[in-house]
């Protein structure tokens, strides 16, 4: 097996609330391959984001890592310092946000904003860092880039931002690229385009790509492995194929059993699963996912699951498991 | 370390096209902001009349037709009489020249204190926002402290302790101004860093210092921009006020707010000793209100549509 690229281990992240502790990441682990797409799938809330911004070291207080480990090639990130950090984010990891409308510094036009992590990381002159920003802007597929590099971000629409800030961040030809949910706050039009960008840009830069979303036909098109969240926790772990076609935990069957397939051979509704998402504030012991679970057993009051390895890469985190045999 | 691929940059301008470029590209940013504002007609108005009033002040020994401080007519001449086109004071001193010397006095007192407590405003505002902590906690505190007090009887209190004078104007409306514009630029700070794109800039590497200079100042500078410049009438009559008291520039030197303040005694009799350095006072005021809206739209990249 290739060496990963990016290794966390046992990621914990709190938000330390009047409330009480949020665990808004408690205890995630996965491994990413040089040219791998892995998505991170979970309701709003479960942690998905939290993940993507902890490995850049984006938190802010009153949330703090408080565990864990993230390695990125022979580097420990959670140990380097703020100026070390500032190095990797934007140059060795990029990342691309939710909402392009209000991702891109209003002041500046998109020219500058992307020739300044040009400028920053690669130490390019200014018009190097011009001519290429220009060809980052046509390769995203702006028309007319010499022309638009002098625009402003209002001049462009959601769909352009959105391939603008994608040229920021393929800029300095990152290794890592953390895209989260991309096209929620576009247009179903424009999401096809936004995604086919993606996974070109992937292709072409042979990076790996972290892919943060909630729409599961988003997963099946791109996704080589699957990450499932809820609650801050790794539900189900394993490779595309196995998540959507063989799901062991009660909760990723439950995602399933939501969606539409084209491929459905059911004839029945289509199911919700009951209940809301836990908030993970102070949670009680036990399985998280319990209170909304069909299959749910006594232990599951009790004592959490930890996961389990079903076959090979395929982690569940559920007593099922250890009882053996899928609910 | 991580070994990179070349980057294949293409073609390269040449450094004096890139100037070239961005000098072209600031001329065309400055004549948009330029549409901008003149599209607001108040605001081309007061730029104008302000302009006028400038220059007015600066050439004011050149063309004031008499000495401000020398009678030279009939004490309270009515205007038109003694060759006075706005009449003499109750000292029998010419208006117009002395509305001419006032502006001087009066200018100075509303832009200086407005510059001193801005500058100061932004690096205290600035600073406890953008770092929080205990800087902010107490820098707070001692704003909410000053709050309890009104502007001009701070203004008053500071000037009342120190010497009368120009000077002494300026330096106690500076102080008593600037946690006013300390407060907006800590919460105009606050809310910048707020915004998704200063997550994106540190996403993608930036620092404390490049997310300051780059995002939140120019972010911020806009909405501060053109609170001072509404300020800036405030405080002149905030200052003709500290001379009407007697706290601020001396008789017989003319300021706006002294000449309101010598024609209060008749203003039955003589009104046109109070009228004219009143309204002088309040369209100044005004102007600066207006083109401070006229900044608004010109600064705003939204609002320089091509």
């Amino acid at each position: 097996m290739v060496e990963p690229i990016l290794k966390v281990e046992g990621l914990k992240t709190h938000f330390k609330l009047r409330e009480g502790m949020l665990k808004a990441v408690d205890g995630i682990s996965f491994s990413l391959a040089p040219d791998e797409v892995l998505c991170i799938v979970g309701e709003s809330g479960s942690g998905k984001s939290v993940t993507a911004q902890s490995i850049l070291r984006l938190i802010d207080p009153p949330g703090h890592i408080v565990e864990g480990h993230i390695r990125y090639r022979d580097k420990d990130l959670l140990a380097l310092s703020e100026r070390e950090m500032e190095k990797i984010r934007g140059d060795r990891i990029g990342m691309i946000f939710q909402d392009p409308m209000t991702s891109l510094n209003p002041v500046f036009t998109i020219g500058e904003q992307i020739s300044e992590g040009l400028r920053e990381h690669l130490d390019l002159k200014k018009n190097e860092a011009k001519s290429r920003a220009i060809e980052l802007l046509r390769s995203v597929g702006i028309p007319h880039p010499e022309e638009r590099y002098r625009d402003y971000p209002h001049h462009f629409s959601g769909g352009m931002r959105q391939r603008v800030l994608i040229a920021a961040a393929i800029a300095c030809e990152p290794d890592i690229l953390i895209a989260d949910e991309p096209t929620t706050a576009l247009d179903v039009t424009i999401q096809a385009q936004i995604l086919k960008l993606l996974a070109d840009v992937q292709k072409r830069l042979n990076s790996a790509l972290i892919l943060i979303t909630h729409d599961l036909g988003v997963v099946a098109s791109m996704a080589d492995r699957v990450l499932v969240m809820y609650a801050g926790e790794m539900v189900e772990y394993g490779d595309v194929k196995t998540i959507f076609e063989d799901p062991k935990h009660p909760y990723t069957i439950g995602l399933m059993n939501s969606v539409i397939r084209l491929d459905d051979q059911r004839d029945d509704e289509l199911r919700s699963i009951r209940g809301t998402p836990l908030v993970p504030i102070n949670p009680p012991p036990g399985c998280s996912f319990r209170s909304r679970c069909d299959a749910a057993l006594g232990v599951c009051e009790s004592e959490k699951p930890r996961p389990s390895s079903v076959d090979g890469g395929h982690l569940v985190s559920c007593h099922l498991m250890r009882q053996g045999g899928a609910p | 370390m991580t070994q990179r691929q070349p980057i294949d940059s293409g073609k390269v301008d040449s450094a004096w096209q890139i100037r070239r470029d961005r000098m072209r590209f600031h001329l065309r940013t400055l004549r948009l902001a330029w549409y901008a504002y003149a599209k607001d007609n108040a605001a081309l108005g007061a730029l104008i009349f302000l302009a006028i009033i400038i220059l007015i002040s600066l050439l004011a020994p050149v063309i004031s037709p008499y000495d401000p401080a020398e009678a030279a007519g009939a004490i309270a001449a009515p205007p038109g009489t003694d060759g006075l086109i706005l009449g003499a004071d109750v000292d029998g001193r010419d208006i117009l020249s002395r509305l001419f010397w006032g502006g001087r006095i009066a200018l100075l007192v509303g832009i200086g204190p407005t510059v001193v407590a801005t500058l100061i405003s932004l690096f205290l505002g600035l600073t406890a926002g953008y770092f929080g902590g205990w800087f902010d906690q107490i820098m707070m505190r001692i704003i909410d402290v000053v709050f309890a007090f009104p502007l001009v009887l701070l203004a008053i209190v500071i000037a009342g302790v120190l010497e009368p004078g120009v000077w002494t104007v300026i330096l106690a409306i500076s102080i008593a101004l600037t946690p006013y514009i300390a407060r907006l630029v800590r919460t105009t700070t606050l809310n910048v860093k707020q915004q998704p794109y200063i997550e994106a800039a540190r996403a993608g590497g930036a620092g404390d210092a490049a997310i300051i200079l780059r995002y939140i100042l120019p972010n911020m500078i806009p909405p501060v921009l053109v609170f001072a410049t509404t300020l800036i009438g405030l405080m002149m009559v905030v200052g003709s006020g500290l001379s009407f008291l007697g706290l601020g520039i001396q008789p017989p030197d003319a300021d706006w707010g002294i000449m309101v303040a010598e024609g209060r005694g008749v203003l039955r009799k003589a009104p046109h000793i109070t009228i004219f350095p009143g309204v002088v006072i309040v369209l100044v005021a005004l102007s600066f209100n207006f083109i401070g809206d006229g900044l608004r739209d010109a600064l705003d990249p939204r609002r320089r549509s091509r």
